[in-house]
């Protein structure tokens, strides 16, 4: 069937059957390949993109659910401005200076993920024990086998304390 | 010892990590191939039997897709590694040895017709009775391996010749502490399933895919196809963890990958599903270790003796070196002047066990860190200043009578980790969802040796290059695999600090067998410390070289000027350094004795745990790690390895397991066989010590694998701590600590 989405601001035309992952759809069909499949069943969360504002496994949709919504993948992380360089968003710089990202294969989904958490406001105002406490509760749908995930943490607190700044 | 120029010791961000957090890297899997075919594979459903036909349903259409079976295979039907008894399919006629055994293979246009056909492809096997515990192996209740099931087995006597004078040592000791230890076999779980793809061009068979050493899949390929160096090309795609379970397997699927390219007459690629991929690759060995330890009236250690044994499974692959580092770290970082560590691997029908990080360190250390731990508490003596009294200093002799001498951080770690741990907790208290709690604290010392056993290094000779480019940037080519450890980023920094360049100038190119030298295996803790260290001498030479070259011909400026000089006259300028050993290495393979590795690496952990009582779950709410790793190249890179296999060690200690039904693994999905998420993860404290080895890339030694080795144990002196009973197995489950109840005392 044809299906409307908009993916990463842009619209996107993809014929395909309704029962196709959304992973598929965005690996196969529109090559974003950015998203990557570990378990196919909602555990591993390397898949995780963002669908109308709200972090889902992409494994677990059916692209027939996805009809006239927006999806954010780690592709559409970054601003980038027609004739301009391309600007990380700040989860992505903090994950590339506090060495939150080691193999890589889980960095896309977490980072869709962290995105999500920082700019959704849930760690404003909370001291550091209590944002870090929140950090694992909320990312805890994603895993990561290189890093223990200390430094994972370090990097989502010290985006969110930088967008703070911004904003204060 | 080299002086640590910059940009050595500094955090740089490492150099892959916007491609990374973009999602601009390429596995293999994202690779642009249109014209690749899917590959399945055909596996068998039982443990041990005999391959009698592979019959075709005959309802399905078999010209839509490519087949291959063992009679396809142009060479040698085998995994080359270090025994030829693995073959990469069953022939018909042979021997099945484990469930999910390859038997044939499938190709096709898409992945779901691909998995059609493997289904309509039908084994028939003739069962024959399996083997599945140590003691039936030991017992022969099945001839699988020889005439014993032995894989191999090593014996090392310290300070004794006979049993007897073992038996004497023990008899006139003051109290023996005895125990047996078990640990649970453990699954890498790499986020990246295993991923190959293969195409022939011209009668070369090219090869990509996610793997830690192109040049063991190399060997292997040329063994399978017959053919010479140049026949096969293989390439490493940027890789998704590997742990030690991308060291070997590998070779397997580019065997099927290069089969099935030739049946197709296309590229064919193979990405397994996630619970094909728990179910058919390596874990590490399950072990039983049984550990004595005699003292005598003073509380000196007087004589050890500690028997190993683990469980191969199916077919030898890495096992006899599995168990060589296991035996080697058996003792532990303890004086004693007898002792005998015996160790044995026997064949049975699971899928074969294999490299896991740690690589049989980890068994052994359990079982030595629980009896260290049972010693303190039958003398009634502090954990930490028992470990303190007994353990290895410089001037001491290892269980192979190697006299430490340089970069022993014994006092330094455990400095590290009294610096920072402050009291126990107090015993009684309550969980977050007020559930009555046990709290308990768990104190382990360990070490780890870097690098290749014995004289391993010297027979490798890995080799590294580095080049200066006639546009004046330069590269390094070496066969060492970034696999997210961060050692391109490493090479780097160690090429542009001996070269003193600015590290945006130097580059490490991806390795292909076709373009870089053979450094060795990314394995063992050597990257750095080996690799890094022929890469600086490289380094050090084509700077000498570049710049009496430039005297010479009166160039001014700095090195990139005079590469580019060099360039516009004579071309590239590239040096390519042999690994040279240490002096005084001396290592005798026959009796087990000697430098058994070039140096250690040092470890100390403090865990404190909460052990609930109703749910039983042994929650870690504090973990110190101090670990002595000679220098940090980049210390956020150094620290992020320590945590990665920090976790990994407490994830086996209390949640991981892989459990066989009837030879297969019973929970082959990440929903049941579980690892630990951030949710699990306790806020953990790293202490990076450095206690330099003068032989190392600016002082540094391994740390991939120590980490992994301490921090089980902890958790299991923790949980002793807290509830006053012994725990000698793992995982300590909460079905574990359930079982404990009658023999909990708690205080």
């Amino acid at each position: 069937m044809k299906l409307e989405l908009e993916v990463n601001g842009a619209a996107a035309h993809v014929e395909a059957s309704p029962w196709k992952r959304l992973l598929d759809v965005l690996r196969e069909d529109l090559r974003l390949t950015g998203t990557k499949e570990g378990c196919g069943e909602g555990e591993c969360g390397a898949c995780t993109v963002m669908l109308d504002g709200e972090a889902v496994n992409s494994c677990l949709v059916a692209v027939g659910q996805c009809h006239g919504r927006k999806v954010v993948t780690v592709e559409g992380l970054a601003a980038q401005r027609a004739g301009e360089a391309e600007v990380l968003h700040a989860v992505q710089r903090a994950l590339v200076t506090c060495g939150g990202a080691q193999c890589g294969i889980c960095t896309p989904g977490i980072a869709v993920c962290a995105v999500h958490v920082v700019d959704s406001g849930a760690l404003h105002g909370a001291d550091d024990a209590t944002a870090r406490a929140k950090v694992r509760e909320l990312l805890a749908g994603n895993i990561c086998r290189c890093t223990g995930y200390q430094l994972i943490v370090d990097a989502v607190i010290a985006a969110a304390r930088e967008l703070e700044g911004a904003r204060s | 010892m080299h002086r640590a120029n910059p940009p050595v010791g500094a955090s740089l961000p490492r150099v892959d990590g916007i491609a990374k957090v973009t999602g601009r890297a390429r596995y293999l899997d994202d690779l642009d191939a249109p014209q690749a075919w899917f590959g399945a594979t055909v596996r068998s459903r039982v443990p041990h039997g005999v391959l009698e036909a592979l019959d075709r349903d005959p309802a399905f259409d078999w010209s839509q897709v490519a087949v291959a079976t063992a009679a396809d295979i142009p060479g040698r039907n085998v995994i080359a590694l270090i025994e030829d008894d693995q073959p990469a399919l069953v022939p018909i006629g042979g021997r099945v040895m484990h469930v999910d055994e390859p038997l044939a293979l499938v190709a096709a246009p898409t992945k779901a017709l691909a998995f059609a056909a493997a289904k309509a492809l039908h084994p028939r096997i003739r069962p024959l009775p399996p083997v599945f515990t140590i003691d039936d192996a030991l017992a022969g209740a099945q001839q699988l391996y020889k005439d014993d099931n032995v894989f191999k087995q090593f014996l090392i006597r310290k300070g004794h010749t006979t049993d007897a004078e073992l038996d004497a040592a023990f008899a006139s000791a003051a109290q023996v502490i005895e125990g047996t230890y078990w640990t649970s076999p453990q699954e890498q779980m790499y986020i990246e399933p295993q991923a190959m793809m293969a195409e022939w061009v011209d009668g070369r068979c090219h090869i990509v895919g996610s793997m830690q050493c192109p040049y063991y899949v190399h060997k292997a390929m040329k063994a399978l196809l017959g053919c010479d160096a140049d026949g096969v090309v293989i390439a490493q795609s940027v890789t998704g963890g590997g742990f030690g379970g991308k060291e070997e397997y590998p070779s397997m699927l580019a065997a099927h990958v290069a089969l099935l390219a030739a049946a197709a007459k296309r590229p064919v690629k193979i990405v397994y599903e996630r619970d094909e991929d728990i179910a058919a690759t390596t874990k590490r060995h399950p072990a039983r270790t049984h550990h004595r330890i005699a003292v005598d009236a003073r509380g000196e250690i007087c004589a050890m003796d500690i028997d190993c044994v683990m469980d191969g499974g199916a077919y030898l692959t890495l096992s006899p070196v599995v168990l060589s580092r296991g035996v080697l770290h058996a003792a532990g970082p303890y004086r004693c002047p007898i002792t005998r560590v015996r160790g044995r691997v026997v064949a049975t029908n699971y899928p074969p066990h294999g490299a896991f990080r740690g690589f049989g360190a980890p068994q052994t250390t359990f079982a030595y860190e629980r009896q260290m731990q049972k010693l303190a508490r039958a003398r009634g003596e502090d954990a930490i200043a028992l470990r303190k009294r007994l353990a290895l200093r410089s001037g001491d002799a290892t269980s192979t009578g190697q006299v430490l001498g340089f970069s022993v951080g014994t006092d330094e770690v455990f400095a590290a980790v009294e610096g920072i741990a402050g009291p126990a907790p107090a015993r009684s208290g309550t969980s977050a969802a007020g559930s009555p709690v046990r709290r308990g604290r768990g104190f382990v010392f360990y070490f780890h040796g870097a690098g290749f056993t014995g004289s391993g290094e010297q027979r490798l000779a890995g080799r590294a290059t580095v080049a200066a480019l006639p546009d004046g940037r330069f590269e390094v080519r070496s066969s060492s695999t970034d696999i997210g450890q961060g050692s391109i980023t490493m090479f780097v920094q160690i090429a542009a600090a001996a070269l003193g360049v600015d590290p945006g100038r130097v580059a490490v190119i991806d390795p292909s067998t076709s373009r870089v030298p053979d450094s060795g295996p990314t394995v063992a803790s050597r990257t750095c410390m080996v690799v890094g260290g022929v890469v600086d001498r490289a380094a050090r030479v084509l700077r000498a070289r570049l710049e009496s070259w430039g005297a010479e011909h009166g160039v001014a400026g700095d090195l990139a000027a005079i590469a580019r000089a060099h360039g516009e006259v004579v071309g590239e300028l590239a040096e390519t350094v042999t690994y040279e050993p240490p002096p005084g290495i001396q290592w005798d393979d026959a009796t087990y004795t000697g430098s058994a590795y070039p140096v250690y690496g040092w470890g100390a952990c403090l865990v404190d745990v909460a052990v609930d009582l109703d749910t039983y779950e042994v929650a870690i709410e504090r973990c110190i790690q101090a670990i002595d790793v000679g220098k940090a190249i980049n210390p956020t890179i150094v620290k992020g390895q320590i945590e990665g296999g920090t976790l990994q060690a407490l994830g086996w200690a209390v949640l991981e397991n892989v459990v066989y039904k009837d030879g297969r693994v019973a929970n082959a999905n990440m929903t049941n066989c579980i690892v630990p998420t951030f949710a699990d993860a306790p806020e953990l404290e790293t202490v990076l010590v450095e206690v330099p080895y003068p032989f190392g890339p600016s002082g540094a030694k391994g740390v991939g694998e120590i980490p992994m080795d301490g921090p089980a144990a902890a958790v299991a002196n923790a949980v002793e701590d807290a509830l006053g009973c012994a725990f000698d197995a793992l995982p300590i489950s909460p079905e574990a600590v359930a079982q404990s109840r009658a023999a909990w005392r708690l205080s």
